[in-house]
């Protein structure tokens, strides 16, 4: 392959992906809870994603991208060998989590409050996989179902089901926190 | 409808994901089921407190130099974590397809469409003579220009003291209606407001989305949609809303009083 080609395929490329470099780390980072560990998911992403970037056909990057950084991701964790593989779609205790409780003794909805950015990261850094990534894809990388059904390979249904789930959790979680303070 | 599907269906309801019909269906769930509708208001609100919330990381500069440097370079040997591990998603049965309502018609591939149309017409408007139809900086000039034109003319409110200039006013074309938009800058870089008029009262709290390296701002306030669209960053453009809501806030405190 001339040496211009790939100048060239390299130019439309970084046309095309390098505006979603903040997006692809802010998974890497809430998917890998490191930061240097991140940089590295992210560069190798990018490195898969110019060489698959011919068979690419649109029309969404973003989900495009944040399909191959879960696999770069996913094998960072297999290389984690303290660390079970954790965005592995297996039911464990969390699938458990109910949805919601019976109602209490007393009918009146508690609100969450505001926190801290650092006090919230943490609280969604806590989440269980899968439904870490439903929830970072939809709220924080502003991913439509249908994307984030493409980005983690599962049906519409199911990213509705985890993405109830994980706001379950994270509100349960905010909720305990917020008692704790008291 | 169940509790339990409507635990889940909610969620697409705050996400504006649903069409019409379903979207009825679960509001009158809500309705009628004073527990759903404390577990809607309080997800709302921590939406809310969420999307007042950066939560997104900045990539460092050093990260996007490296990608930068290996890009002229494709045939280069990729790095140690060239062997990458697929992996299967396994076969948990999910609680929505346990309740027998996969089939939801989301109306996601409408949304994106006129997010395109949208994204469209800003950049038609950035052609030499297309941005405004009417010039002024004074909001009193560019919202009776709008009378007639529209069936409900968009508000139009100068926020040149919170550092977004008024423009302008224009009229566009998205999903083949007329729609209003008014038009602000800020240093160079222009921001276009689209109005349309909706059906539905609910809030819709903004949601960026980015298309062809614009960042567009969506919400619904007040019976009208609102899209922002620019090349600002997300927070700045994110800023330009806030200010903007507040603004109208303030107007129809008075206008109310
Ligand atoms: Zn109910």
């Amino acid at each position: 392959m001339p040496a211009t080609d790939d100048v060239q395929k390299a130019q439309r490329f970084r046309e095309a992906a390098l505006p979603y470099l903040d997006d692809v780390y802010t998974l890497a980072r809430y998917l890998l809870r490191d930061a240097s560990d991140a940089e590295d998911a992210v560069q190798e992403c990018y490195l898969r994603a110019l060489k698959h970037f011919d068979s690419y056909r649109g029309p969404a990057m973003k989900p495009w991208l944040f399909a191959i950084l879960r696999n770069v991701c996913n094998a960072e964790y297999a290389r984690r060998a303290h660390r079970p593989s954790a965005i592995e779609d297996t039911p464990g205790a969390a699938e458990q989590t109910p949805l919601w409780q019976e109602a209490e003794a007393s009918p009146e909805t508690e609100m969450v409050r505001s926190r801290d950015v650092g006090a919230i990261r943490k609280l969604i850094d806590a989440l269980a996989e899968p439904f870490k990534e439903t929830f970072v894809l939809r709220e924080i990388n502003n991913l439509s179902y249908r994307e984030i059904a493409e980005a983690v390979g599962a049906p519409v249904g199911t990213v509705m089901s985890r993405l109830a789930r994980a706001r379950a959790m994270l509100r349960a979680a905010w909720m305990a926190e917020e008692e704790q303070a008291k | 409808m169940t509790c339990d599907e409507a635990r889940i269906l909610l969620h697409a309801l705050l996400d504006s994901e649903l069409d019409a019909g379903h979207a009825r269906e679960i509001e009158s769930h809500i309705a009628s089921c004073p527990d759903c509708a404390a577990e809607f208001a309080a997800q709302r609100e921590m939406q809310r407190v969420l999307a007042e919330t950066n939560l997104r990381y900045t990539a460092p500069a050093s990260l996007r130099a490296r990608i930068e440097a290996s890009l002229p370079q494709p045939q280069r040997q990729p790095t140690r974590r060239s062997v990458l591990r697929g992996f299967a998603m396994g076969s948990a049965v999910s609680a929505l397809a346990a309740t027998g309502v996969v089939a939801v018609v989301l109306r996601q591939d409408d949304q994106q469409r006129i997010l395109s149309e949208v994204v469209s017409a800003h950049l038609r408007s950035l052609q030499a003579g297309h941005l405004t139809d009417v010039v002024s900086t004074d909001q009193h000039t560019v919202k009776p220009w709008f009378n007639g034109k529209l069936d409900v003319a968009p508000p139009v409110i100068d926020l040149t003291a919170q550092g977004f200039t008024l423009v302008g006013g224009r009229l566009d074309y998205i999903d083949a209606r007329a729609i209003g938009a008014v038009v602000y800058r800020r240093r160079q870089h222009v921001i276009n407001l689209f109005v349309s008029q909706t059906s539905s009262t609910e809030h819709r709290p903004p949601k960026t989305q980015t298309m062809q390296g614009f960042n567009c701002r969506r919400w619904g306030e007040r019976g009208l949609n609102f899209w922002a669209v620019s090349d600002l960053g997300a927070d700045e453009l994110a800023e330009f809303v806030d200010k903007f809501e507040a603004a109208m806030a303030k107007v129809e405190g008075k206008s109310g009083s």
